[in-house]
């Protein structure tokens, strides 16, 4: 399956499908297309929301309704889409995907699975760490709490299951691993992803504008830091 | 101009329509899960439609007003005390400085909304007033507690001490029993035979652990013909996520913006109101409904509720 296909989900919400896999490529597709559906200013439209493959439009339906045409708003509003996607014209247009450095102090004080994730993965800690940071990340999509990037390009070496037992509490800003994935969480939050290491960074902040440090088609690095260059920088809401 | 809580009931929440275009940093909607008793109780209190009320969850608080107030109550029907005597909902009423009103439990039905004239002034938090109770976004944080002071903005009008002799009737705004509309999705095709027919036949029980997230349905698990491997994506409001169990979930106005279980319907938009009014133990029944027809009954009831919220404008203007 390649070709864009589009759902309606609800009386004000289309879903566009490029695929139905996790794949860099395909979620790379699906940001390029975002990028080009902001761009173009879509009348009514009240969200543009990218997953893993699949693109929500969430839109006021008077907007798109059309009491003399036969169309559903739906319809009208995928015609639109398409346009826009197949338009050679606009490919040159998009903003340039930003490099985000998150800083992180990996150590069993801050990472409590660290240790346990290098032995799944027949690493020592430092050669865990390092291929963690050596590789280039982009943000798939946002999701599961504001603010909580799901990134795409783990090494899978690195690749190591989620706990057994869920947390009750992990704290705000830890880096963590689940199977393919990694991510950071943005406040304290339940969570059984493995815990390797934790920013100082605040990932979510609504007083901020935009509120989240990260947004979908970001690229994420990074960066090994220590306990002191952490307490430096902490910024954590208490 | 403040209200203080001096018993917060079960779970009270400050709540406009909601936070709108952020679904692509996670953050969530909220608002008003039953949007037209909200708007009601806005219309009722003189107010703007999007003006911030709150919604009281089964067990209504008790607050003590310092200024001289118009409010209005509308939603699930409960007791409305002023100083232990009793008033209506669905009607402007007006409180004088130094009394109490008392919300008390519901006697059927889940949510009840009230507006105070000029709103809650709450700062509004990525352009909004409501509190995403799951997300801990929002006003406060988190929902009322004894002793907060809910202050209420000034309009320089309406505060006059007025007697209301009228009500609305509820009767089209509230309804706790009615089949809900169910559009087809993504993944009805891969129920099973017997499943398929049990989505509609079925009674559904309304969960324990339902919320603004999503109201949880017991009942004869449900299955697919074969599992499928979802990957995570878009979720919206109404939507019926069929997760390993078999026991349905249809997702509130709280719901996280993506997920990955297969989606066996979608409730008409029409009908979340009607879906939020479910309480735990209340059944649930699903009626097939196709998109135009959901469409078609959705434009009729904003029809309807923008006649009455202008019928009522009317009346308040015209003073009693």
């Amino acid at each position: 399956m390649s070709e864009l296909t589009a759902e309606p989900l609800s009386e004000d919400a289309l879903l566009l499908r490029f695929d139905d896999s996790i794949d860099p490529e395909v979620n790379a597709r699906v940001h390029a297309a975002a990028a080009r559906l902001r761009a173009a200013h879509l009348p009514g439209m009240v969200d543009i929301a990218p997953s893993y493959a699949g693109l929500l439009l969430r839109f006021d339906p008077l907007a798109w309704e059309d009491a003399l045409a036969d169309e559903s708003a739906h319809a009208r509003l995928l015609a639109s889409v398409e346009t826009i996607l197949r338009d050679p014209c606009t490919t040159a247009r998009f903003p340039q995907t930003r490099v985000v450095e998150i800083p992180v102090c990996y150590s069993s004080e801050f990472g409590p699975d660290l240790d346990e994730a290098a032995r799944q993965a027949q690493l020592s800690a430092r050669d865990f760490i390092a291929r963690h940071t050596a590789a280039d990340y982009s943000v798939a999509m946002v999701g599961f709490a504001p603010g909580f990037p799901y990134l795409l390009g783990l090494d899978p070496i690195l690749h190591v299951p989620r706990r057994a037992t869920p947390r009750t509490r992990v704290p705000a800003g830890s880096v963590a691993i689940g199977g393919a994935q990694t991510g950071i969480y943005p406040r304290e939050l339940p969570g059984g992803w493995r815990i390797i290491g934790r920013t100082p960074l605040r990932l979510f902040d609504p007083q901020r504008d935009p509120p989240c440090l990260l947004a979908p088609g970001d690229r994420v690095r990074f960066r090994a830091i220590d306990a002191d260059e952490f307490s430096a920088r902490v910024s954590h809401p208490a | 101009m403040s209200i203080e809580v001096l018993k917060p009931g079960l779970l009270t929440t400050p709540q406009d329509f909601g936070r709108q275009g952020f679904t692509h940093l996670g953050i969530g909607r909220a608002g008003a899960f039953d949007a037209p008793a909200y708007r009601l109780a806005n219309a009722l209190a003189g107010n703007a439609r999007d003006a911030c009320a709150l919604e009281i969850t089964l067990l209504g608080p008790t607050l003590r007003f310092d200024c001289d107030a118009c409010i209005a109550v509308t939603g699930a029907p409960l007791s409305v005390q002023i100083d232990g005597v009793e008033h209506a909902m669905w009607s402007p009423l007006f409180i004088h400085a130094g009394r109490t009103l008392a919300l008390a439990a519901m006697r059927s039905g889940c949510r009840t909304y009230l507006a105070v004239h000029g709103g809650f002034d709450f700062e509004p938090v990525l352009g909004s007033r409501s509190l995403d109770v799951n997300a801990a976004l929002g006003p406060l944080q988190r929902p009322l507690r004894v002793g907060d002071a809910l202050r209420i903005r000034e309009t320089g009008n309406g505060s006059r001490e007025m007697k209301f002799n009228w009500s609305i009737d509820p009767r089209p705004w509230f309804d706790a029993e009615s089949p809900l509309r169910l559009l087809p999705a993504t993944h009805t095709h891969l129920l099973d035979a017997e499943s398929r027919q049990a989505l509609f036949s079925q009674a559904f029980q309304v969960s324990n652990d339902s919320n603004r997230v999503g109201v949880r349905l017991r009942g004869v698990p449900l299955r697919l013909d074969t599992p499928v491997e979802l990957i995570s994506e878009a979720c919206v409001a109404g939507t019926l996520q069929l997760p390993p169990s078999g026991e349905p979930i249809a997702l509130g106005v709280e719901h996280p913006v993506s997920g990955g279980y297969p989606r066996i319907g979608q409730i008409a938009a029409v009908d979340l109101p009607h879906l939020a009014q479910r309480r735990p133990g209340d059944a649930i029944r699903f009626a097939p409904c196709t998109l135009d027809e959901a469409r078609q009954a959705l434009r009729e009831r904003e029809r309807e509720l923008r006649e009455m919220e202008m019928l009522i404008a009317t009346r308040l203007q015209q003073g009693a």
